[in-house]
């Protein structure tokens, strides 16, 4: 049975009166059947939002998400939580700009409260040179109409009044880029909001099922064959993640994307000290309180390939480093857990989006470590293109074939080494 | 965290080693003769093994050579490390 009561103060008040009434499953447990319209193979909050778009804006109802572990369990589960949308190029920053706009509404959209909290995302320079670089960022984004702020020390003292702004610092902070609608989302939330809003238009989600191969004619994909029984799918939309070398192989692509891991890390939960994400770019640290009070801190991959999902001491430290270096107090914090995720990251560090070459079946792969802010809009655009056929204008350019063409989306100006970007 | 037999200072720890991407495709010849298919194959399709992969790691901290080395990208452990030059007279 689905979940169809509508969760609010109401139900909240009834069931604390009558407890016994109890809370249905959030989303339900389904059986296979033996074909559906769309397979979404990925339970992930892209995949659970990709179904939910079909059923919600397209009503296409006969989806089955399938996902080898537990919903959220990838890098929907494992990252910093951080959206914002403060990107240099076109392509890259309209698709975010859309994800911010959805997740302004998503929770009432949704019925789930997936405490979206705009505290504010502030990016730090520590050059002259990189603050032109940014000013060049901020720039572009106000052309687009994007909320964004510049801030000289004297300013960013006043808003982040934490950070050590010390010019004799060993990367001493010459300003600042804001964006004061960045912040932060509970990343299970938006899994587990989804599915449940997914599993009540009636989307079939399975766990624990894992996609060994595909069912091919003639260039189009026809099944797809789990470790419980082949479903035949009138179209499939591959949303894996880390595994999207190793799914697309399957139907014989070959994706421009290496997998390697990136770690991050929570301290003791303390009171509140940080009402900010800040972000520091000499070596990569990215800090935030969590509401549970922990501080949360992530870094740059590992930097060679790994489908491990784990990390070396050599990360942390650098990347502890840095935390300390932005905010003298956290030394005096014990870490509490560690964790790691195989991020899939692309010879330009972008996304991979829409058609294959596989007839029938749709990419969404190497979204690398900053794929959860894109979360609404990867959704409703992956939608949109299965639905109707056509690709979405806003993924268009985040097409395979742009590798071979060259028209390539490099944010960060790195080139096609995915351990650097 | 691993370590990577290096040939010439033994085993060393990762940390000392800087990462040079994927090994396995050949550059093409430069003499015109390969296609812009040839290109993207060699300087975007890497593969990305669920297993055993071939690397560039340079011994930063250390000898200061390029070694080509095959690990394991899920246990990460190190089957070979060569010298991408002059083999030494120890190492097979």
């Amino acid at each position: 049975m689905s979940n169809d009561i509508r969760y609010s103060a109401f139900e909240l008040i009834k069931r604390a009166i009558r407890p016994g009434l109890g809370w249905p499953k959030t989303w339900a447990k389904a059986e296979p059947k033996s074909s559906y319209d769309v397979v979404v193979i990925g339970g992930g909050a892209h995949g659970l939002a990709t179904a939910y778009y079909l059923a919600r804006n397209h009503n296409i109802r006969d989806v089955l998400v399938l996902e080898r572990g537990w919903l959220g369990g990838g890098n929907t589960g494992r990252n910093t939580t951080i959206i914002r949308s403060d990107y240099f190029l076109e392509a890259s920053a309209n698709l975010k700009e859309m994800a911010l706009k959805l997740w302004q509404g998503l929770s009432r959209e949704i019925n789930y409260n997936v405490m979206v909290s705009q505290r504010g995302y502030v990016d730090l320079a520590h050059s002259d040179g990189e603050l032109e670089a940014f000013i060049l960022r901020a720039n572009a984004m106000r052309l687009r109409g994007s909320d964004v702020s510049m801030l000289n020390r004297d300013e960013l003292r006043l808003r982040v009044p934490q950070l050590n702004l010390d010019a004799s610092a060993r990367f001493p902070i010459a300003g600042a880029l804001v964006q004061e609608r960045g912040g932060t989302v509970r990343h299970d939330a938006v899994a587990w909001g989804y599915a449940r809003a997914a599993s009540a238009l009636g989307v079939d989600i399975v766990e624990q099922c894992a996609v060994t191969g595909f069912g091919m004619r003639c260039g189009a994909v026809e099944t797809v064959i789990t470790d419980r029984k082949k479903i035949g799918a009138g179209h499939v939309v591959v949303s894996v993640a880390g595994w999207s070398s190793e799914v697309a192989r399957m139907a014989g692509i070959e994706l421009p994307v290496e997998s390697i891991a990136v770690q991050a890390f929570v301290s003791e939960p303390v009171k509140p000290a940080l009402d900010v994400v800040v972000n520091f770019n000499a070596g990569l640290a990215y800090v935030s309180q969590t509401d549970k009070g922990e501080i949360l801190l992530g870094g740059s991959t590992e930097g060679y390939n790994s489908y491990a999902a784990r990390g070396s001491f050599v990360r942390i430290e650098h990347t502890v480093a840095r935390a300390i270096a932005m905010f003298p107090f956290m030394a005096k914090l014990r870490m509490m857990r560690q964790w790691g995720g195989t991020a899939d990251i692309s010879m330009d560090g972008n996304a991979i989006m829409g058609p294959s070459p596989v007839k029938n079946l749709t990419l969404n792969a190497g979204w690398g470590y900053s794929g959860f802010k894109a979360t609404p809009a990867v959704g409703w655009t992956i939608a949109d293109t299965v639905a109707t056929g056509r690709t979405h204008p806003l993924i268009a350019p985040f097409s395979i074939d742009r590798f071979a063409s060259g028209a390539l989306i490099d944010d960060a100006g790195v080139g096609p080494a995915p351990y650097l970007h | 965290m691993f370590l990577i037999p290096c040939p010439w200072c033994g085993e060393r720890d990762q940390s000392e080693f800087t990462y040079g991407g994927d090994a396995r495709e050949e550059m093409p010849d430069l003499d015109g003769r390969a296609t812009v298919a040839d290109w993207h194959k060699f300087v975007h399709l890497r593969g990305n093994p669920r297993g055993v992969h071939a690397e560039y790691w340079h011994h930063t901290s250390g000898c200061e050579r390029w070694l080509r080395v095959e690990r394991d990208t899920v246990s990460h452990a190190v089957t070979k490390a060569r010298d991408t030059g002059v083999l030494p007279k120890e190492a097979t």
